[in-house]
């Protein structure tokens, strides 16, 4: 479904615009959790998991620390398995490090309805008990079908349900781009 | 987040078998199980991808590792799953196997699990109920689970099934196990060779099954193998009309240490169990560390995993 062709498509961020804003959220990220040791982030496959290195290696530039990295498959934790994608192919949560303890930055690349991060935060407590879960997210658009916020935002923008946001990235399209097109003959509750 | 699928949906109602599948369908399989594999090294072993599930196993036929793999496989998938043994069950009050299922489909299973000593039994279920079924054995048929289970140790210890050549030892004849593998490895593209009594062979199975049939003795076929797979000789079939003794089958037909080796270093020895040691494989044999035995039953539990979460979601219709 990445590349709907379609007139009414139109970029919110450009390459330049994405690397602006994930700095700033690395900055945001340092400033109000002090405690660099117990940082960890974990990116949610599959567009999370390359904005979660980003984020990390910004705070290696402006900080000199790594930071440890995850990924996480909530494929098999989401209330509507079967309904939305074509059976997707369960990939490997890794995470790297000690949940119990940690403070733990979840990245994706949009919020949308929360339904995604209600099935992220279910994962990770299999795994442990983090101190803390915030929320890391390049887009918000809106539209929340549950009380889920994020800490981290990249940008926030206007859509409605007939819109789709499509965040392009270099790791797994051509360029890296933000663009919101119009959903053809069909409402969405696909995105995070 | 809009990721596109790199395969095909998987567009089956049951796992009858191996014989109905693609090539696409085994490798979606295959790679979903390597998710569900993680799973079992979490320290909370368990997701909610089955909840509200229900799952009946019908074991008409004893068995240890296929029973109990696909009851952990239902408890990490969070499925509620019944046991139904036939030994417990109306069958032997002279229910047939239809009216049987009658009575579990009526508990509105999504899907039955069956093992059963007669070939095409699932066959025959799967047109009768509505819930997925999943062959978990039947006669001397198919074990499809298992020749997955298989595949999916190769693919892990040596990275790729095609252009692999594989040797397969026993009886063949009336071997399940053995059919489920010539067609899965055949339709992956890997060479497979079969070696037993020539009363075990089954005529034509050259043709029918696209392999080759080793003729001569089992130290010449063993030199240039990448997997060795030996099957259980069935004790029932021992000192009958096909097989003169234990100790003559050994002598000839069994893996020993002499025989381990000549063959390549790093060649697998596989065994769907149980083993009949000291039969079909020595102990020596059995426990080295180049035997997987026990590799093959744990990524049983991945691989049905795999297959149980597959069946239960099935494609949307018209996926994006």
């Amino acid at each position: 479904m990445a590349m709907v062709k379609d007139s009414a498509e139109r970029q919110v961020l450009d390459s330049k615009g994405i690397r602006r804003a994930l700095k700033m959220m690395a900055s945001d990220i340092v400033l109000k959790n002090p405690d660099l040791d117990r940082l960890a982030f974990v990116g949610i496959l599959t567009r999370g998991v390359p904005l979660a290195e980003r984020l990390a290696a910004h705070v290696k530039e402006q900080e000199g620390v790594d930071v440890p990295l995850g990924k996480l498959d909530i494929t098999l934790y989401r209330d509507d398995v079967g309904l939305a994608y074509p059976n997707p192919v369960i990939k490997q949560t890794v995470l790297p490090f000690e949940v119990s303890g940690s403070v733990i930055i979840l990245v994706d690349d949009v919020l949308y309805t929360g339904r995604t991060v209600r099935a992220a935060l279910d994962a990770l407590m299999d795994f442990g008990r983090p101190a803390s879960i915030r929320l890391a997210v390049l887009i918000d658009r809106g539209l929340r079908e549950l009380p889920v916020g994020a800490d981290h935002v990249g940008k926030t923008i206007e859509t409605t349900r007939e819109e789709d946001v499509l965040v392009q990235l270099v790791e797994v399209e051509a360029k890296d781009r933000v663009i919101v097109t119009r959903i053809p003959g069909r409402d969405g509750g696909k995105e995070a | 987040m809009g990721s596109v699928p790199s395969h095909k949906p998987f567009r089956h109602r049951h796992l009858l078998g191996i014989e109905p599948l693609s090539r696409e369908d085994i490798a979606l399989i295959l790679d979903t199980a390597v998710g569900m594999a993680e799973i079992g090294r979490r320290p909370i072993k368990k997701v909610p991808a089955l909840r509200g599930k229900t799952v009946v196993n019908f074991f008409a036929e004893p068995s240890t590792r296929t029973k109990l793999s696909f009851e952990v496989a239902e408890k990490r998938l969070n499925a509620d799953s019944l046991g139904l043994t036939a030994s417990s069950s109306s069958v032997v009050k002279g229910e047939s196997l239809v009216d049987t299922m009658k009575n579990v489909q009526a508990m509105s299973p999504d899907v039955v699990i069956l093992r059963h000593s007669i070939s095409g039994a699932p066959h025959l279920v799967s047109r009768h109920i509505d819930a997925a079924v999943i062959n978990a054995g039947d006669g001397t048929h198919e074990h499809p689970t298992q020749a997955l289970l298989d595949a999916y140790t190769i693919r892990e210890k040596l990275g790729r099934i095609e252009g692999l050549r594989v040797l397969i030892c026993g009886d063949i004849a009336h071997s399940r196990v053995a059919r489920s593998n010539m067609l899965l490895l055949r339709k992956l593209g890997a060479d497979v060779t079969v070696f037993g009594p020539m009363t075990m062979i089954p005529v034509g199975v050259e043709e029918a099954y696209d392999v080759k049939v080793h003729r001569g003795r089992l130290d010449d076929a063993l030199g240039d193998k990448d997997v060795v797979m030996m099957l259980r000789i069935q004790k029932e079939r021992l000192s009958g009309p096909l097989l003169p003794s234990n100790r003559e089958y050994s002598m000839h037909f069994g893996l020993n240490l002499a025989r381990l080796a000549l063959t390549r270093p790093d060649a697998l020895i596989m065994h769907p169990g149980p083993v009949n040691r000291g039969v079909e494989m020595d102990p020596e044999v059995a426990d080295s560390d180049r035997s997987v035995i026990l590799e093959q039953v744990e990524n049983g539990v991945a691989v049905r995993m795999a297959v149980l979460y597959l069946l239960c979601h099935p494609a949307a219709e018209e996926a994006i």
